[in-house]
C-alpha cells in the first residue's frame, strides 16, 4: 500500500481500517476529489480512496515534477518546506490565519498549510522561489526591496506571492482593492506601508 | 601632517549616509532564499513537537511516554517536567518528541499519557481587590517628592482617573526555536532564532557539559524578536538533548499557541492617578498607585519612571503593587516599559487638559519644561501639528459635532528613549584586490544591521554599498552586543567607522609614498583616491600597495569620540474616527516626528518608525492576551483571535525624521524602540477627543469603547 497506482489501490489487503486511520483530513481530500461529474463519480471514488500509509505523490513545483512519498495527511506546506527544501513559504501557525504559507496553484493564491499534498497532484504549484532566477527577479520582489516592504522578512515571501497573484488577477488595483486583496496576510514588524506602496506602483494606482 | 581624527564626514560631504538606500539582503528576504532557523533542513533532520500543560496550575501526577517511544517514526522523547513537578501556567512544556516527520512527532505527543493534580490559580491582573483577597499581591515600594497634599489644596484644576494597558505577547512570526546538530560527541552546531548571537553559546555549553568553544551559534536571519529572544531557553537545550538521543539533527520550533503563552509577554499596567495644575495650566501634582503583573514573579512596571517624561512635576507620590499570576512570564518587549508608562501618563495629562477646557496641544507644550528635551519636543510638536493640521481640526473633547454615529478626534503624546551604542567589536578586512569585508557576531533583526554597516564602510572608503561584504550571524566572529534596547545601529556603525578610517589612513600613507603626494591631501571618493580633488589612483590600485596579505583592522566601541550618542525624543499625533454605535475605532492618520541623531539610512530608519506606528495601532486597538480566570487558560492564543492589524487597518501614516544639523552633529543614536512608545496614548487621546469619554484601558476594543460610552464621562 505504498504506492498510488490503480493496481496498488485495488489490492485485496486494502482495508477500511487503514483508510480510517488516514484521519479526517484524507477523508476530506477524498470528498473534494470526488466532486466530478456524475458518471465518473463512482470510478473516482474507487480510485481516490487512499490508505493512511505513505505513498508516492507527484507534484509539479516551479515547473519541475517531484515525486515524494508522504502520508495523505501531510500538507503541501510540509512537503514544500520539509522535503523539497523550498522554505520561502513559512509555517507561522497551523491554521493559515497569517498567509505566510501562500503559494500559487494554477496561478491562484493558496494557503499551502491548508492543502493536503495529495490534493495538489496534476496542478501547477508556484512558490516564491520561482520569482527569482539568479540576478533576475520578478517586479514584485524588486518592488518590495525598493519600497523596503520588509523588516525581519519572515512574512515577506508570503506577502510577495500574495501580491503577485493578486496583481495578476487585478492588474489595475486601487488602494482600496489592495487593502482588501492583501488582507489575508499578517506582518508583525509593521511593513504594510511599503507593501502598499509597492503594489500601488505596479498597479499604477489603479489608473 | 594634520592630526587624524575619528569623526563622521561633514554632512554635505556624504554621498551615501543620510540618503534612501535599499537593504543589501532585500532580495534574499523577498524571494524566500533567506534561511531562518525554522528553515534549516540538513539531511536527516527530525522534527520536534511539544506536549504542554493546558490549565492554570497543577502538579504532574503521572507521565507515561512508553507508547510515544514506540510510535512509528519517533526517535526520541525528552521530559521537561516529570512526575511531581509543578506546572504553574498555561502552556508550560511537559515533554517533547522528535520524529522523522512533523506528523509522526504529533502522533508521538498524542501517545503520551499524562495526568495532573489541579492547584489553585489566579490569572486576573486588573482586579486588584480580588488579587489582594487571594493573597496574590505584594507592595513594590512607594516614594514621595514635594508636598502633594498642600499642592492639591493650592491647585486650580484637579483630575482623578483610572487607566491601564493590557498584557500583550511578542508574537514573533518565526517562533522561538532552533535546529541542533551534533558533530561527534562534544561539538554542537546550533541554528538559533536569536537576538544574541555572541551571547548564547555559553547558555548551551554550561547545561550540556560542553566546552563553550565547541558550541557554534548561527543566525543569519531572525523572524522577529522584539526583546524576547536573548536566551538559549529550555526548549533550545531540549532540542540539543533530543538530537543527541536520536543521533540525528533536530529542528524544534514552538507551536503558535505555545509561542504566545510562554515565549514572552509585555507586562500589564493599571493605575489610579490624581493630577493637578495651577490656573496657568502648569502641572503641579502627580499622585499614582499602579499595579500589574509580569507573571508568577509578580512584579509590575518600574516605579521610578512615572510620570513618564514629565519628571519635573514638583509634587509627586507614587506607589506600586505587583500581582503574581499563573501566566507565562514577561520578557523585554520593545521599549520596556515605556509604552505602558506613556499610556498612563499622557492620557492623564490629556484628561487634565480637558478638565481645564484647554487644547491638549497647549497643555503638553506648556509643560515641556518638565521634560528632558523641551526644545526638541517643542519643534517636533510644531512639525507634527502642521502635518496633521491640528489647529484647524481641533475641537474640545466630544464637541466635534455631526449627527452621525461616526465621531472624529485628535490626540497626541510624546516619548523618550536612550539608544546608546552597544559594546561591539569587528574585524574589517581590505584585500589587496580592493575587496572589503567585515566580520562580527551581530544579528540583523530586520532593522537593517547589515545595510548600515555596508553604508558606513562604503562611505568611508568612497565605494558603493554593493562593494562591501558583511559577515554576521555567527558566534565565531568578534563579539557584538545583543540586539535589544536600540543599541545596535550605534553599536555597529561606530566600530566600523573607526576601523574603516584606520584602514583608510594606512592606505593613504602607502599611496602618498608611492605617488609622491601629501597624505593629508587625500580623500577617497567614487572608487578613487584623490589628492586635493584630483584623481591619484583607483581604489584597487591603492589596495594593491598592501602587498600579498589583506589589511586587517579591529574596530571597537563605543568610545567618547562623537560617533554615537544617546537620548531621543519623539512626538506622535493621531486622527481617528469612532463609531459610537459599534465601538469600532478607525485610524484616519498617524503622524510621527522622530529624532535619532545622525541617520545612516533614511529608508530603513523610516521603516522602523512605520513599524512602530503599526505595532502601536495593534496594542492600542486590538491585541491583548485574554486569560480566563475560571480555567486559568490563555484563550486567544492563535492568530485568528489574537487580533493584529492587517494591511487595511492602518490609515495614512506620515513619518517625519527630525534631523536638523544639531541632530546630525550628535552622531548615531538608536531608533528601534522609540516609535512604538507613544502611539497608544496618542490614539487613546484621539478617541477621548472624538467621543468625549475616556476609554480607560488599552487596547480600545469595541467592547471597551461601548462600555465607556455607556458609563459616560471617565
Amino acid at each position: 500500500m505504498q504506492d498510488r497506482n490503480d493496481q496498488e489501490r485495488s489490492r485485496p489487503d486494502f482495508s477500511r481500517r487503514d483508510f480510517l486511520k488516514g484521519s479526517a483530513a484524507a477523508a476530506t481530500a477524498t470528498a473534494m476529489a470526488t466532486q466530478g461529474s456524475e458518471e465518473t463519480q463512482a470510478a473516482t471514488l474507487k480510485t481516490n480512496v487512499f490508505a493512511a500509509a505513505a505513498q508516492n505523490v507527484t507534484l509539479n513545483v516551479n515547473g519541475k515534477n517531484h515525486t515524494v512519498k508522504v502520508e495523505p495527511r501531510v500538507t503541501l506546506l510540509h512537503v514544500l518546506r520539509n522535503i523539497l527544501n523550498l522554505t520561502g513559504c513559512k509555517e507561522v501557525d497551523d491554521r493559515s490565519a497569517d498567509g505566510a504559507d501562500t503559494v500559487m496553484i494554477d496561478g491562484k493564491a493558496v494557503l499551502a498549510g491548508s492543502r493536503l499534498a495529495i490534493e495538489c497532484e496534476g496542478t501547477k504549484i508556484q512558490t516564491v522561489e520561482s520569482l527569482r532566477s539568479g540576478e533576475k527577479v520578478d517586479e514584485v520582489v524588486s518592488g518590495f526591496v525598493k519600497h523596503d516592504a520588509m523588516q525581519c522578512g519572515f512574512c515577506t515571501p508570503g506577502f510577495v506571492v500574495a501580491t503577485r497573484a493578486f496583481l495578476d488577477k487585478k492588474p489595475k488595483a486601487s488602494l482600496g482593492d489592495i487593502q482588501k486583496g492583501l488582507g489575508g496576510n499578517i506582518c508583525r514588524c509593521g511593513t504594510y506601508q511599503g507593501i502598499t506602496a509597492c503594489a500601488l506602483e505596479i498597479s499604477k494606482g489603479g489608473k | 601632517m594634520a592630526e587624524r581624527k575619528v569623526a563622521w564626514k561633514a554632512r554635505k560631504d556624504n554621498s551615501l549616509i543620510g540618503s534612501d538606500i535599499t537593504r543589501i539582503d532585500g532580495v534574499e528576504k523577498a524571494s524566500g532564499s533567506a534561511k531562518y532557523a525554522a528553515d534549516i533542513n540538513t539531511p536527516g533532520t527530525l522534527f520536534g513537537r511539544l506536549l504542554t500543560f493546558k490549565g492554570g496550575a497543577g502538579v504532574v501526577k503521572s507521565l507515561d511516554t512508553s507508547d510515544a517511544e514506540k510510535t512509528p517514526g519517533v526517535r526520541a522523547v525528552h521530559v521537561f517536567n516529570g512526575v511531581g513537578k509543578e506546572v504553574r501556567w498555561d502552556g508550560t512544556i511537559v515533554a517533547a518528541v522528535a520524529a522523522d516527520t512533523a506528523e509522526q512527532a504529533e502522533d508521538g505527543v498524542r501517545a503520551i499519557k499524562v495526568t495532573y493534580e489541579a492547584k489553585p490559580h489566579w490569572v486576573d491582573e486588573e482586579d486588584l481587590a480580588g488579587a489582594t483577597k487571594s493573597m496574590r499581591t505584594k507592595p513594590l515600594g512607594d516614594n514621595q517628592k514635594g508636598d502633594v497634599a498642600a499642592a492639591l489644596k493650592a491647585a486650580k484644576y484637579v483630575h482623578k482617573g483610572y487607566y491601564g494597558i493590557a498584557t500583550i505577547s511578542h508574537m514573533c512570526l518565526e517562533p522561538h526555536g532552533s535546529h541542533c546538530e551534533w558533530d561527534g560527541e562534544d561539538k554542537l552546531n546550533v541554528h538559533l532564532s536569536t537576538q544574541n548571537v555572541s551571547g548564547t553559546g555559553g547558555q548551551f555549553a554550561g547545561p550540556l557539559g560542553l566546552e563553550a568553544s565547541n558550541v557554534s551559534i548561527t543566525c543569519n536571519y531572525i523572524g522577529g524578536g522584539f526583546g524576547s529572544k536573548f536566551a538559549a531557553d529550555q526548549w533550545g537545550l531540549a532540542c540539543a538533548e533530543l538530537a543527541k538521543k536520536a543521533g540525528k539533527p533536530v529542528r524544534l520550533m514552538l507551536d503558535r499557541a505555545t509561542e504566545l503563552k510562554i515565549a514572552g509577554t509585555r507586562p500589564s499596567g493599571f493605575a489610579e492617578v490624581t493630577i493637578a495644575a495651577d490656573a496657568e495650566g502648569n502641572i503641579t501634582v502627580w499622585d499614582s498607585h499602579h499595579w500589574g503583573t509580569s507573571g508568577i514573579a509578580g512584579s509590575t512596571i518600574a516605579l521610578s519612571q512615572l510620570p513618564y517624561c514629565f519628571d519635573g512635576i514638583p509634587n509627586r507620590n507614587r506607589k506600586a503593587t505587583g500581582i503574581s499570576t499563573n501566566t507565562g512570564p514577561n520578557r523585554a518587549w520593545r521599549a520596556p516599559p515605556h509604552p505602558q508608562l506613556c499610556a498612563v501618563t499622557d492620557t492623564v495629562i490629556d484628561d487634565l487638559a480637558a478638565k481645564m477646557g484647554a487644547d491638549s496641544y497647549d497643555i503638553f507644550m506648556k509643560n515641556l519644561d518638565k521634560t528632558p528635551k523641551p526644545d526638541v519636543y517643542a519643534e517636533e510638536m510644531k512639525i507634527g501639528a502642521k502635518l496633521i493640521d491640528w489647529k484647524a481640526q481641533w475641537h474640545a473633547h466630544g464637541k466635534g459635532g455631526g449627527n452621525g454615529a461616526v465621531k472624529r478626534g485628535l490626540g497626541m503624546a510624546l516619548h523618550r528613549w536612550g539608544g546608546r551604542a552597544g559594546a561591539t567589536t569587528c574585524t574589517v578586512k581590505v584585500h589587496p584586490d580592493g575587496a572589503v569585508e567585515t566580520f562580527l557576531g551581530s544579528q540583523d533583526l530586520g532593522t537593517g544591521t547589515r545595510t548600515v554597516i555596508a553604508i558606513t564602510l562604503a562611505e568611508t572608503f568612497g565605494l558603493q554599498v554593493a562593494d562591501v561584504k558583511v559577515n554576521l550571524g555567527n558566534n565565531s566572529y568578534p563579539k557584538a552586543n545583543p540586539s535589544g534596547g536600540s543599541i545596535t545601529v550605534g553599536g555597529v556603525t561606530g566600530p566600523h567607522r573607526r576601523a574603516g578610517l584606520e584602514a583608510l589612513w594606512k592606505i593613504y600613507d602607502l599611496v602618498a609614498a608611492k605617488y609622491k603626494v601629501a597624505a593629508d591631501s587625500l580623500t577617497a571618493q567614487g572608487g578613487k583616491i584623490l589628492s586635493a580633488g584630483k584623481a591619484v589612483c583607483t581604489w584597487k590600485q591603492a589596495c594593491s600597495l598592501l602587498g600579498p596579505m589583506a589589511l586587517e583592522i579591529q574596530g571597537a566601541g563605543p568610545k567618547n569620540d562623537g560617533l554615537t550618542d544617546q537620548g531621543v525624543g519623539g512626538v506622535q499625533m493621531a486622527d481617528v474616527s469612532v463609531d459610537i454605535e459599534t465601538g469600532i475605532v478607525r485610524i484616519n492618520k498617524l503622524v510621527a516626528v522622530q529624532d535619532c541623531g545622525l541617520i545612516i539610512d533614511e529608508l530603513t530608519a523610516r521603516s522602523q518608525v512605520y513599524g512602530g506606528l503599526i505595532m502601536g495601532i495593534a496594542y492600542a486597538l486590538s491585541e491583548e492576551r485574554v486569560m480566563d480566570n475560571k480555567t486559568g487558560r490563555f484563550i486567544n492564543a492563535d492568530l485568528e483571535n489574537y487580533k493584529l492589524p492587517r494591511i487595511g487597518d492602518i490609515g495614512e501614516l506620515v513619518v517625519h525624521m527630525y534631523q536638523p544639523d544639531s541632530e546630525y552633529e550628535r552622531g548615531v543614536v538608536g531608533l528601534g524602540e522609540p516609535p512604538v512608545i507613544s502611539t497608544g496614548a496618542a490614539i487613546s487621546n484621539a478617541v477621548a477627543n472624538a467621543t468625549g469619554v475616556r476609554v480607560p484601558v488599552q487596547p480600545l476594543t469595541p467592547q471597551r469603547v461601548l462600555e465607556a460610552l455607556k458609563g459616560g464621562q471617565a
